[in-house]
């Protein structure tokens, strides 16, 4: 890697009473970069995603993310992330132009320019008949392809996607991937948790957590050589095996 | 304020969107207000008395006749018999018996001092207890016209006694809807305050959204204020609403200004807005926000003094009542829509008050954590 990382962590860590989530976690993305964050149910994922956004503060250590320190400087780091939840993150009473006009209004754009974004992502998306309906009445996978966008609206440096794609058919899965892919195309940084492998060979890079540590980070290509097997679903249950840790 | 005039447009949609809320803003309080002052009613009338007479005489059938001429008292049985009556007691037909012993004429002019025996069922107590006053009324009042009587005759002169005459004043025909309505219009704003604003947060907690908001830069400050500057203004619809049932349904015109109302209330319901944002940002669930709301809605109500007077607590209790928002609006509501009451006479509670609204709500806006 020749440019400044986007996120750098070193030695990231988040403890609840005597457990400890996220154990000391160091490692660079670099700015386009498709970063695939791996790890089973109970790995530290969601908390350690978490810290990046500033929605938990570290136990210890530090970290840089678009160009701002976490700790010190959260609110500038929000303003030029976007996140999606794990849990769904539109209102679904509200219909899909009020859903863009609100997260959009709320991130400092102007009318104009919400307007601007919504025929823009109406068009991409292909949802033009759709804008005034309740995002309620939408399938699942049009509201996570919304949700995404909607991500974006704001034009973050980083998108950080916890588990994007859980419960969606293969078809929009495939073209949910597609957005990210045209996304990072576009020179935006994106973080990525997944329970699917077939997910994680299309990362740039992927990093395995175990037991609230990096257990591996590297290519898919490089991880599937270094542990000699074909696909990254056996380099996982590899890692994964080890774990002390049940799922929760 | 453009971050804050999204998130109040927002919120307005989706509240303008719920039938649910807008039911409980709009229909639930004329339909209490219309409903309630009627059913919740003390005065009790038609206890049911027994009257034991051992003497059937003049005085005793004069004071049965005093008894039964009110519509306070219905006479269930006139008898002789005590088990008989008492009788009547155990299977809950009569409220009260009047026991008029043997030479209760005789004693009256001879000895000038005679005893009456009631007893009554208490079982409902409230009816038992008032029957009982009542009654001890009418038989002073009796024993007053006796003493009149009898002494003018015997001596020529009349013993002085003192009669109490109460004139009611500020709601002179001691309607009890007037007392009730601007109470029960407190309430409502207390309750429709308090649970909207509890559940609002703690359900954007359950779907998730509060996440995304969190992520955004929005400050905790713009927030609770998006919360509250909606509830706030849908309170003076309820406000509204209660006051025009009050004026149209019961003829209640305010004797005071109703601006003070206003004022008062504007104050009073950034107050309970406060204390529900603040019950959201503990709870985790709607479930148990509405368990926390509740809790504190029924001390609110039950030591408010609008069911149980608050000069009649012990006087722990009565401390107490000073922590409670409800005390405050129930006694401003009725100063001044029957009093006619100025803002020198609420100032005391418009200044408790203003403090509980700065409390509650930096307490809310300290308590709401972006980040765990």
């Amino acid at each position: 890697m020749t440019t400044k990382p986007i996120i750098s962590v070193h030695g990231l860590t988040k403890t609840f009473g005597s457990f400890t989530a996220v154990d000391a976690i160091s490692f660079d993305v670099a700015p386009g970069e498709i970063f695939g964050f791996l790890g089973a149910n109970g790995a530290g994922k969601t908390t350690a995603m978490k810290m990046l956004c500033g929605l938990l503060s570290p136990t210890s250590g530090q970290a840089r993310v678009a160009g701002f320190d976490l700790s010190t400087q959260t609110e500038d780091v929000k303003r030029r992330i976007g996140y999606m939840s794990q849990k769904f993150s539109l209102y679904e009473d509200l219909t899909v132009a009020e859903n863009i006009q609100f997260y959009g209004g709320i991130y400092g754009l102007t009318l104009a320019e919400i307007k601007h974004k919504s025929i823009a992502l109406a068009t991409e998306l292909g949802l033009t008949l759709e804008m005034n309906k309740l995002v309620r009445s939408l399938p699942l996978g049009w509201k996570q392809k919304i949700a995404f966008s909607v991500a974006l609206l704001h034009d973050p440096a980083i998108v950080f996607l916890d588990e994007p794609t859980g419960g969606v058919d293969p078809v929009t899965r495939r073209q949910f991937w597609d957005l990210i892919y045209a996304a990072a195309h576009r020179g935006v940084t994106l973080f990525v948790t997944t329970h699917y492998m077939d997910e994680a060979e299309y990362c740039h890079r992927v990093s395995i957590m175990v037991d609230g540590a990096i257990k591996a980070l590297d290519t898919p290509h490089a991880l599937r050589k270094q542990f000699g097997v074909a696909s990254m679903d056996e380099v996982f249950t590899l890692l994964a095996r080890g774990a002390q840790r049940s799922a929760d | 304020m453009r971050t804050l005039f999204f998130l109040l447009q927002k919120e307005f949609r989706q509240i303008l969107r719920d039938r649910i809320i807008l039911a409980m803003i709009l229909i639930m309080p004329t339909m209490q207000l219309i409903l309630l002052p009627l059913a919740a009613n003390y005065e009790v009338r038609h206890i049911g008395v027994s009257i034991v007479d051992h003497d059937r005489s003049a005085a005793s059938q004069q004071l049965v006749r005093k008894i039964t001429s009110t519509d306070y008292f219905n006479l269930v049985r006139y008898t002789s018999s005590y088990p008989e009556a008492f009788a009547l007691i155990e299977s809950n037909q009569t409220d009260v018996i009047l026991e008029i012993p043997v030479g209760f004429e005789r004693g009256l002019v001879r000895e000038n001092e005679q005893s009456l025996f009631i007893s009554t069922n208490a079982i409902n107590g409230v009816k038992a207890n008032i029957g009982a006053a009542y009654l001890n009324r009418i038989v002073m009042d009796f024993n007053a016209d006796l003493r009149t009587e009898l002494l003018s005759d015997a001596k020529g002169r009349v013993q002085p006694l003192i009669d109490v005459r109460t004139i009611d004043r500020f709601n002179p025909h001691l309607l009890y809807h007037v007392f009730m309505v601007p109470g029960i219009l407190a309430l409502l704003l207390t309750m429709i305050s308090v649970y909207l604003s509890a559940l609002n947060i703690v359900k954007e907690k359950e779907l998730g959204t509060i996440e995304q908001i969190n992520v955004t830069p929005i400050t905790r400050l713009q927030f609770i204020s998006g919360k509250l500057i909606p509830f706030w203004l849908l309170g003076f619809v309820t406000l509204t609403i209660g006051l025009l049932v009050a004026r149209f349904v019961y003829g209640i015109v305010p004797e005071g200004n109703i601006a003070l109302i206003y004022l008062f209330s504007g104050v009073y319901l950034t107050a309970v807005l406060g204390l529900g944002l603040l019950i959201s940002t503990v709870a985790e669930t709607q479930q148990q926000a509405m368990f926390v709301a509740f809790f504190f809605m029924m001390i609110f109500i039950m030591m408010g003094g609008l069911f149980t007077s608050i000069e009649s607590m012990p006087q722990w209790a009565q401390w107490l009542t000073y922590l409670n928002p409800v005390r405050y609006i129930i006694e401003v509501m009725r100063l001044v829509i029957l009093k006619g009451a100025g803002f020198s006479e609420i100032r005391f509670h418009f200044l408790v008050i203003a403090g509980m609204a700065i409390l509650l709500n930096s307490w809310a806006v300290l308590k709401y954590r972006k980040m765990a």
